[in-house]
C-alpha cells in the first residue's frame, strides 16, 4: 500500500545577530527564511546607542571630538572634520593651507585604512580569513603614522576648528613616504587575492543589484552608491578644502551589485593613494591653526547661527547640522551617518537571496555600527 | 582461550590505530596552522613547545576537561550520540587504508567498496547533531550537510570506479601494485584526478567547500551547540577525514607507497603530506561558494565529467587501446572542464530569484 503523506513547509524565523560574527558588530537581523531563501528581514539597530547627539547638547564645544571619534570607530578623522568645518562656518574661520593639508592627508590615509578594513572583513564573510590578515597588515602600518600624529591609534581628537591641534612630528613626512610604495604594494597583495578570485566573483555577482535612481532614492551615499553610477562624491561636487587643486578619478561601477561595492572601494584606496601622494608633494609650511585661537580654547563660544557641514566619509556622506543659540555648548546637533543611511537598503537589497548572499551584502555596505547607533 | 587471544591482538590493533590516528590528528592541526600562518604572515603557534608543537596537544587536554554542556531543548541521547557517529566512520576508514604493502590492518579485497561505504556514514551523524541541537542554524548546517554529502558522493564514487575498472581490482593493495607496472593513474586519468580532489574537498568540508560548518553564515553549522570533547571528536573526524581522502588520493592515483630510494612508509607519508598541503592552500586561499553554486557545480559540471571519464576509460579498456591515449582523451576532458567553468555562464553561476 503506498502511503501518501503531505508535508507542510513553514517558513523560519531565525535571528541573526546581535551576536553572530557576520554582523559588523551589533546588528541584528529578524529574518524569515523559506528554506534559505530570504523573504522578509527587519534589521534591528539601537544596541550600541550611546546618544551622542543628545550629550552633545551638554558638553563644551571642544569635548565634544571625543564623541565623534567613537561614532565611525575606524574613521576617526573624517569624523572630526565636518564638526570643525561646521564651527569654522559659525566662526568664519579660515585655515591656514598647511592645516588644510595636514587634514587631507589624514583623513585619506584614514580612508585607506578604512577601506583596508573592509576589505578584510569581506573577505573573512566570504570565507577567507587570508583577507582579514592582508587587509589589517596594511592598515596597522598607516594606524602606526597616526600614533605617532596624534598619540592615539583610533580616537585621535586631532582636527580642531580653525586647523588641527598641532603639527606633525618632523619624522611623519619622511615616514609617510616611505610607506607609500608599501601600501601601493599592499593594495597589489590584496587584489591579486580577492579581486579577479573566480569564487568571489560567483559569489557577489548579481547580489544585492540596486539601481542609481533608487540608491538615490534610499539615501545610499559613497561607494555605495557610486557602485550604482552615480556620480557623486562630495570631494568633487561639492568641494571643500584643498581637494579641488588634487588631481584624482571618481570611481564609478556599472551593475550596483555587492561585487561592484567592493571593487569600487578597490579603486577608491589607488585614488585616495594618489592623493596623499599629490598633498605631500604640496605640503607647505607655516601654521596648522589660525592664530588668535589657543589651542585648545577654554572656552570656545560660537556666535547665534545654524549650519550644516559634510565631508565625504569612507563611508558616504557624513554630516553635521549645528544650532547654536550663542553658549559654548551646541543649542541642537544632528549627524547625518552614512552607515545609517545606507543600512536603510538593507531590506531591499536582500530580498529574495540566500541567507549566505545576505551576509555578503550587509558586508558590501560596509557599516560600522557605532556610526548607525551614535 | 584461542578466543581470547584474538581479542587481545584485536584490542590492542585498534588501541595502536586509535593512537595513530589521534597523532596524525594532532600533526595536522599543528601543521594546518603553521603553514595558514606562513600564508597570512604570522607565525602561527609557538609558545607550547618548540615551534608550537605541542600546542594541539595542550587543545586536546583543554577540550578534554572543559564541562560538556548540552542545551536543555536538545534531544539529549541523539545530541549526545551524534559526535561519536560522526567520528567512528572516520575512525574506521583507517583500518582499510594499506599505509605500506605490510602496515595494514585488515586488507580488505573490497577495501575501496569498504572506503567509500563507511565514510558516507558520517553523514548521519551530522544530520543527527544538527536536527537534535534544536538550533536553527545547526538545523541550516545539517540540510546543507545531507545535501552536499549526497552529490558530491556520485562523482567521487564515479571517479573511483574507474580506477578500479584500470587496475582490475577493488582491492587497494592491489591498485597500488598495478599502479607499479602501469605508473601513477594520476598520468593516465589527469581528468579523474582532479574531480576526486574536488569531490573529496566537499567530502571533508575544507573550503572552498566548508558550506555547512560556514562560521560566516551558519556559526559550524551541526556542531554550534557543541562543547568540550564532543566537539573535539567533530574535529578530531574532520581532519581523521581529510587524512584519510588524502590518502586515498594517493592510493589511486599517485602510485601509494611505491618510490625510489626512500622506504615505502616515508613515501607514503610524503605524498599524503603533499595532498594534505593542497588542501590547506586551498583554504588559505579561496573564499566560500553558496550551497546552490555549489549543487549546481556537482550536478552540472563534475557529474557530467565524471561520467565522460568513465565513459573513456571503459572505451580504452574495450578496444585495448594503450594507455596514453586514455591520457590524451582525459586530457582533452580536462581542457573542456576548464572550458565549461571558466565560461562559467552555465547555469549554476545563475543568481536566485524568489520563487513564487
Amino acid at each position: 500500500m503506498l502511503i501518501k503523506r503531505e508535508f507542510e513547509t513553514v517558513e523560519m524565523p531565525i535571528n541573526v545577530g546581535p551576536q553572530h560574527p557576520s554582523t559588523h558588530g551589533v546588528l541584528r537581523l529578524v529574518m524569515t527564511l523559506d528554506g534559505e531563501q530570504i523573504v522578509k528581514v527587519d534589521p534591528v539597530i539601537g544596541y550600541l546607542h550611546r546618544a551622542v547627539e543628545k550629550l552633545s547638547e551638554n558638553l563644551r564645544y571642544q569635548n565634544i571630538p571625543h564623541l565623534f571619534d567613537r561614532l565611525d570607530y575606524v574613521s576617526a578623522f573624517n569624523n572630526e572634520w565636518p564638526l570643525a568645518m561646521a564651527q569654522e562656518r559659525l566662526l568664519g574661520l579660515e585655515v591656514p593651507p598647511r592645516g588644510e593639508y595636514l587634514r587631507v592627508i589624514l583623513c585619506e590615509l584614514n580612508r585607506i585604512a578604512s577601506h583596508f578594513l573592509f576589505f578584510g572583513a569581506f573577505g573573512h564573510d566570504a570565507g577567507t580569513a587570508t583577507s582579514w590578515m592582508y587587509g589589517f597588515r596594511e592598515r596597522e602600518r598607516i594606524q602606526r603614522l597616526f600614533e605617532m600624529v596624534s598619540g592615539y591609534r583610533m580616537m585621535h581628537d586631532f582636527v580642531v576648528p580653525g586647523g588641527v591641534r598641532e603639527d606633525v612630528p618632523e619624522e611623519f613626512v619622511p615616514a609617510l613616504r616611505a610607506l607609500l610604495p608599501v601600501l601601493w604594494q599592499g593594495l597589489g597583495d590584496c587584489n591579486n587575492l580577492l579581486t579577479e578570485n573566480e569564487v568571489l566573483v560567483t559569489r557577489t555577482r548579481d547580489i544585492g543589484v540596486i539601481t542609481g535612481e533608487e540608491a538615490i532614492s534610499y539615501g545610499l551615499s559613497g561607494p555605495s552608491l557610486r557602485a550604482s553610477g552615480v556620480r557623486e562624491d562630495l570631494r568633487l561636487t561639492e568641494p571643500y578644502s584643498v581637494y579641488p587643486d588634487l588631481d584624482f578619478d571618481v570611481v564609478l561601477g556599472q551593475h550596483g551589485d555587492s561585487y561592484d561595492r567592493y571593487w569600487v572601494r578597490m579603486q577608491e584606496v589607488a585614488q585616495s593613494l594618489r592623493i596623499v601622494e599629490q598633498a605631500l608633494d604640496r605640503l607647505p609650511g607655516g601654521l596648522v591653526c589660525t592664530p588668535g585661537l589657543p589651542k585648545y580654547p577654554k572656552l570656545l563660544k560660537l556666535p547665534v547661527g545654524e549650519t550644516y557641514a559634510r565631508a565625504e566619509n569612507p563611508r558616504g556622506e557624513f554630516g553635521v547640522y549645528l544650532i547654536s543659540t550663542g553658549g559654548d555648548r551646541p543649542y541642537r546637533l544632528k549627524i547625518r551617518a552614512p552607515s545609517f543611511c545606507n543600512l536603510m537598503a538593507l531590506p531591499r537589497l536582500m530580498e529574495g537571496h540566500y541567507l549566505a548572499d545576505a551576509i555578503m551584502i550587509l558586508g558590501s555596505l560596509d557599516v560600522v555600527m557605532g556610526e548607525v547607533d551614535r | 582461550m584461542d578466543l581470547l587471544v584474538t581479542l587481545a591482538v584485536l584490542t590492542l590493533q585498534i588501541v595502536l590505530l586509535f593512537n595513530v590516528v589521534m597523532f596524525i590528528v594532532l600533526a595536522l592541526v599543528w601543521l594546518e596552522r603553521k603553514v595558514l600562518g606562513r600564508v597570512h604572515q604570522r607565525m602561527g603557534p609557538m609558545r607550547v613547545g618548540p615551534h608550537g608543537t605541542l600546542q594541539s596537544l595542550a587543545d586536546g587536554i583543554k577540550l578534554l576537561l572543559k564541562e560538556d554542556l548540552a542545551p536543555s531543548s536538545a534531544e539529549r541521547f541523539a545530541f549526545l550520540l551524534a559526535p561519536l557517529l560522526v567520528f567512528a566512520p572516520s575512525f574506521l576508514v583507517f583500518v582499510a587504508i594499506p599505509f605500506t604493502r605490510d602496515i595494514v590492518v585488515r586488507n580488505l579485497a573490497l577495501g575501496l567498496v569498504y572506503f567509500v561505504a563507511v565514510s558516507s556514514l558520517s553523514t548521519v551523524g551530522m544530520v543527527l547533531a544538527g536536527w537534535s541541537s534544536s538550533n536553527k542554524y545547526a538545523l541550516i548546517g545539517a540540510a546543507r550537510t545531507a545535501a552536499q554529502l549526497i552529490s558530491y558522493e556520485i562523482p567521487l564514487v564515479l571517479v573511483v570506479l574507474s580506477v578500479a575498472m584500470l587496475g582490475g581490482t577493488l582491492d587497494l593493495r592491489g591498485l597500488v601494485e598495478s599502479q607499479g607496472q602501469a605508473g601513477p593513474y594520476v598520468l593516465w586519468q589527469p581528468l579523474g584526478a582532479l574531480i576526486f580532489i574536488m569531490a573529496a574537498l566537499a567530502e571533508v568540508f575544507r573550503p572552498p567547500f566548508d558550506i555547512p560548518v560556514a562560521e560566516s553564515e551558519v556559526l559550524g553549522g551541526p556542531m554550534i551547540e557543541y562543547s568540550g570533547m564532543r566537539w573535539g571528536l567533530f574535529f578530531m573526524a574532520e581532519y581523521g577525514n581529510a587524512f584519510a581522502f588524502s590518502a586515498l588520493f594517493v592510493l589511486l592515483f599517485l602510485g601509494g607507497w611505491q618510490g625510489p630510494l626512500l622506504p615505502p612508509i616515508l613515501w607514503f607519508l610524503l605524498k599524503t603530506s603533499a595532498v594534505i598541503l593542497v588542501f590547506f592552500w586551498m583554504r588559505a586561499a579561496m573564499p566560500r561558494l553558496r550551497i546552490d553554486q555549489l549543487m549546481g557545480f556537482a550536478w552540472e559540471v563534475l557529474l557530467p565529467f565524471a561520467f565522460l571519464n568513465l565513459f573513456l576509460t571503459g572505451v580504452v579498456q574495450l578496444y585495448r587501446w594503450p594507455l596514453w591515449s586514455l591520457s590524451l582523451l582525459s586530457l582533452t576532458g580536462l581542457l573542456a572542464l576548464g572550458y565549461v567553468v571558466e565560461r562559467g555562464r552555465v547555469t549554476w553561476r545563475r543568481s536566485p530569484s524568489l520563487a513564487s
